[in-house]
């Protein structure tokens, strides 16, 4: 698990820059850093519940304790106290969900043109911009999204350029800053995209014209990318030098060759992922996931191989061409070989508020192929593998010890249309209830529209 | 209006008898009849000549017929999707497969989608082989990015087809008027939606005008109209009450609006979308004005949808509306049974959950004496389902559409199988 080391050592680089942050008390605040919160918890024992525990295990009868915003003991028939404790008899307890591609708060609700704020179609590489800076913390979908049980998503830019900007992971917390939402130490990634797009919206505008264009504009792209790190890493080496002037492009593509920033790369089509995949051993970066990948069901040992994560949709297709050679079995041929990573993604304002659901149809659609795919493993496309392609897999998307309390429980089997998200806890804290309307956040632009005009 | 006469006279519903059709037993089956005989268990449901024949225990197998064991599984009649564009559109963003719009505003109500259908597009076996065997085929209006489109408020005329064979594939042209207000009607409208709705009854009045002339002053009438003679022509049915008008509209003041010009003009309204019916529930009740909505549509995706919620459909339901659902998707077609299952996630029946998927879109419009219910006389279209019909994990295990079993086979099946079958050589050999 090449990919998972790699996560590790760059959530621990990272962690440790926060450190020396705190250390040096009195300065300043680094530029857009997380000012993330977690919000008052109690201890809270859930009993009597069908864990999925997102690391391929169920947990009949199970009990889980989170205490200190933390997962603090899980198992069966366990004896813990706790200020609060929840019979979840009859009812399943999941990680909460991951979305490893939203486009909340750049492409808002209500989606009018002040809201569209996801695609950056100045020029074909826009790798200078961040999603994060775009983001409408009132967009009502994250309230919609907490209700499905999503406790963390990665806000994308959209798919126009051939290098979109960066994208940012956020707790989905109610917040009135995007700081206060950003997920403490979650690395950033870069959007990149393939085929129809690119070359769609610049075929009309100086180029690329076509897929020909796209890989040029890559390749271009990746050569000053090199040549920037190359003086940055002499400045910095012993024999010095004057630092490159900064380039807030440059800056984006050489975080992703020094590992620092994870390559999310918008993809349809077979022969074009194994295009990206070249692409990226010319200039030695990693391709973390493709995303959409429609036909990536054609390559799902090459993915492997790779240890790229498909991130997928259960059903979506034929909207256009590259998304026409469509099967309900894509994520479940994914998913299948040795080192397989499939995520079920939404890119959607509304199924992100259904992942549970469109992970059970690629679940049994692939079942009914003959696939073995138990409730316990389908799970982790929701929750574990996202997490890993983000980068926060040593944090989130598993309950185990230790491990951020982000806990959903379901009303009953989250692989059924009838279940609802009961409870959603992030960092331990109670953040939604369906039963009380005093624990389901309402952000600001749902207030006083509707129910003032009754 | 003998020219109306003939009209209905050519366009009546021709459920295909399915000339030399075997007959087909689904036997061990829990039926949901959604007819007078209820949900029948331990039953056999028997097609002849493409037609539903008897629901029963015990019914012998029809010689030299097919005879399927559901093993005590759900029988449901199919799922027929109100709203869709199948057969109009292959590929959403390529041009030259669209043809659900037309930018010429001197169609408007002559635009019939019938022509353009193509029963030989790839969605249809992907959606029959997922139990969807009936469907509209509705027009829309153009939309364009940042500019106003050409077009009508009035969209054009949908068609019902059945998913079966192609060459029977229409089963009746002119079911219905599409007309486009709201938001996305003011592009047709002058930029508002006042201006929509005087369009709409100005083409009204001049089809009444138009149509009450004797075919002596029709000959070389110099009349100045705002839609051309073949528009007026097919509005005829429409203001006979005849052909329903399906009305594109969300937001409260909207529907009211249509509601207003549907009782001036004896017009048969349908509300399609409808993200905020629910807030006129009693009055739509009362008017009997069905609507077709979207049950996951629960954001405020515009300044028309500000009050769209997850529980619309149950509200409207429990008022009396008659609902169906539609995702408006028609490569997701087969999806139409998740929309029923999150409404009943949120509060509606099950019950009518799958009614709003099968018999209430027959009912809406007018063909329910043929389809959306298994009751001898009816359609032979059937599906048998491996569990619940509206959960998610389920699937059609067996799909009959006018008595023809339906080869569980489509382009998407046929490329998983390519895939997931090692072989030395490419696939491209398999």
């Amino acid at each position: 698990m090449a990919l998972r080391t790699a996560a590790v050592v760059l959530a621990a680089a990272l962690l440790a820059a926060c450190g020396s942050d705190d250390e040096a008390s009195g300065e300043a605040r680094a530029a857009f850093a997380s000012s993330y919160q977690a919000l008052p918890s109690k201890s809270t024992l859930i009993e009597n519940a069908t864990i999925l525990t997102g690391t391929g295990e169920r947990i009949d009868g199970g009990s889980i304790l989170l205490r200190d915003g933390k997962i603090d003991k899980i198992g069966q028939h366990l004896r813990a106290k706790a200020d609060v404790t929840i019979d979840a008899e009859g009812r399943w307890v999941t990680p909460g969900l991951i979305d490893a591609h939203s486009h909340l708060g750049v492409y808002a609700s209500p989606g009018v043109g002040p809201t569209a704020d996801g695609n950056e179609i100045a020029g074909p590489n826009t790798a200078q911009v961040w999603a994060e800076h775009a983001v409408w913390p009132q967009d009502p979908g994250f309230d919609t999204a907490l209700a499905g049980g999503v406790t963390s998503m990665l806000i994308l830019p959209g798919s126009a350029n051939l290098f979109g900007g960066r994208g940012t992971t956020f707790k989905n917390v109610p917040a009135t800053t995007y700081q206060a939402m950003k997920f403490p130490g979650a690395p950033h990634a870069l959007k990149m995209a393939c085929g129809e797009n690119p070359k769609r919206v610049y075929g009309s505008q100086g180029g690329p014209y076509s897929r020909m264009g796209n890989m040029a504009g890559y390749r271009e792209a990746w050569i000053k990318a090199k040549d920037y790190l190359k003086k940055l890493e002499a400045a910095e080496g012993e024999d010095g030098g004057e630092p490159p002037t900064r380039d807030l492009q440059l800056e984006t593509l050489a975080g992703v060759l020094k590992g620092e920033i994870l390559v999310h790369n918008h993809c349809y089509r077979a022969d074009e992922m194994a295009n990206m995949l070249d692409l990226a051993s010319e200039f030695g970066y990693k391709v973390t996931a493709f995303h959409h990948g429609v036909e990536a069901y054609k390559i799902a040992d090459l993915l492997a191989e790779n240890n790229v994560c498909g991130a997928l949709w259960a059903d979506w297709w034929g909207f256009k061409l590259e998304a026409y050679d469509s099967v309900r079995e894509n994520i479940a041929i994914v998913d299948a070989p040795e080192g397989g990573c499939a995520i079920v993604h939404s890119d959607s304002q509304y199924d992100i508020q259904r992942l549970n659901q469109e992970a059970a149809k690629a679940m049994a659609s692939g079942q009914r192929a003959g696939f073995d795919i138990t409730p316990e493993h389908a799970i982790k496309w929701v929750t574990a593998n996202p997490a890993k392609s983000m980068g926060i897999l040593e944090q989130t998307g598993t309950l185990e010890i230790g491990k951020m309390a982000d806990v959903v429980i379901w009303s009953g089997d989250p692989f059924s249309v009838y279940t609802l998200a009961d409870q959603v806890f992030i960092d331990g804290a109670l953040l939604y209830d369906r039963m009380n309307p005093e624990r389901q956040p309402k952000r600001d632009f749902a207030v006083g529209i509707v129910e003032v005009s009754q | 209006m003998s020219r109306f006469n003939q009209i209905i006279a050519t366009t009546a519903l021709a459920v295909a008898p399915a000339v030399g059709a075997q007959s087909v037993l689904i036997e061990n089956a829990t039926v949901h009849s959604l007819g007078d005989a209820g949900t029948v268990e331990n039953a056999a449901v028997l097609i002849k000549d493409g037609r539903v024949a008897q629901i029963g225990e015990g019914l012998a197998a029809p010689r030299g017929g097919k005879t399927i064991d559901a093993k005590g599984k759900v029988v449901t009649p199919g799922i027929f999707d109100p709203l869709s564009a199948l057969g109009l559109v292959e590929v959403s963003l390529i041009g030259g497969t669209a043809d659900d719009a037309v930018e010429d505003t001197s169609l408007s109500a002559a635009f019939d989608v019938a022509p353009a259908i193509n029963p030989r597009s790839t969605l249809i076996p992907i959606s029959r082989i997922e139990g969807v065997t009936r469907a509209l085929v509705a027009p829309s209006s153009p939309s364009a990015w940042l500019s106003t489109p050409p077009g009508h408020v009035i969209a054009g005329q949908a068609a019902v087809i059945n998913l079966g064979k192609p060459a029977t594939a229409i089963d009746k042209r002119q079911v219905a008027m599409f007309v486009t207000l709201g938001e996305h009607g003011a592009d047709f409208g002058g930029g508002s939606r006042g201006g929509t709705i005087a369009k709409l009854r100005a083409a009204l009045d001049d089809a009444k005008a138009w149509n009450a002339l004797s075919d002596a002053d029709q000959v070389g009438n110099k009349g100045h109209y705002s839609i051309k003679r073949p528009a007026r022509e097919a509005l005829a049915p429409v203001l006979a009450g005849n052909m329903p008008v399906v009305a594109r509209v969300h937001r409260a003041s909207d529907i009211r609006a249509a509601l207003a010009v549907a009782k001036g003009y004896g017009l048969k309204l349908v509300v399609a979308g409808g993200d905020e019916a629910w807030m006129l529930a009693d009055e739509l009740a009362n008017a009997n004005v069905p609507v077709i909505l979207d049950p996951t549509s629960n954001l405020p995706a515009n300044f028309e949808r500000l009050g769209a919620r997850a529980d619309a459909a149950a509200i409207l339901h429990s008022a009396g509306v008659l609902i169906a659902f539609s995702n408006e998707d028609s490569h997701n077609a087969r999806n139409l049974k998740q929309l029923a299952g999150n409404a009943v996630a949120h509060g509606l029946p099950w019950d009518a959950a799958l009614a709003a998927i099968t018999r209430n879109p027959a009912k809406i419009f007018g063909l329910d004496a043929r389809l959306g219910t298994l009751m001898p006389g009816y359609a032979g279209d059937a599906v048998v389902w491996s569990g619940d019909p509206l959960e998610v994990t389920s699937f059609a295990d067996a799909v009959v559409i006018n008595g023809a079993v339906i080869p569980m086979v489509s382009r998407q099946t046929l490329l998983r199988d390519r895939y997931t079958k090692d072989g030395e050589w490419p696939r491209a050999y398999k």
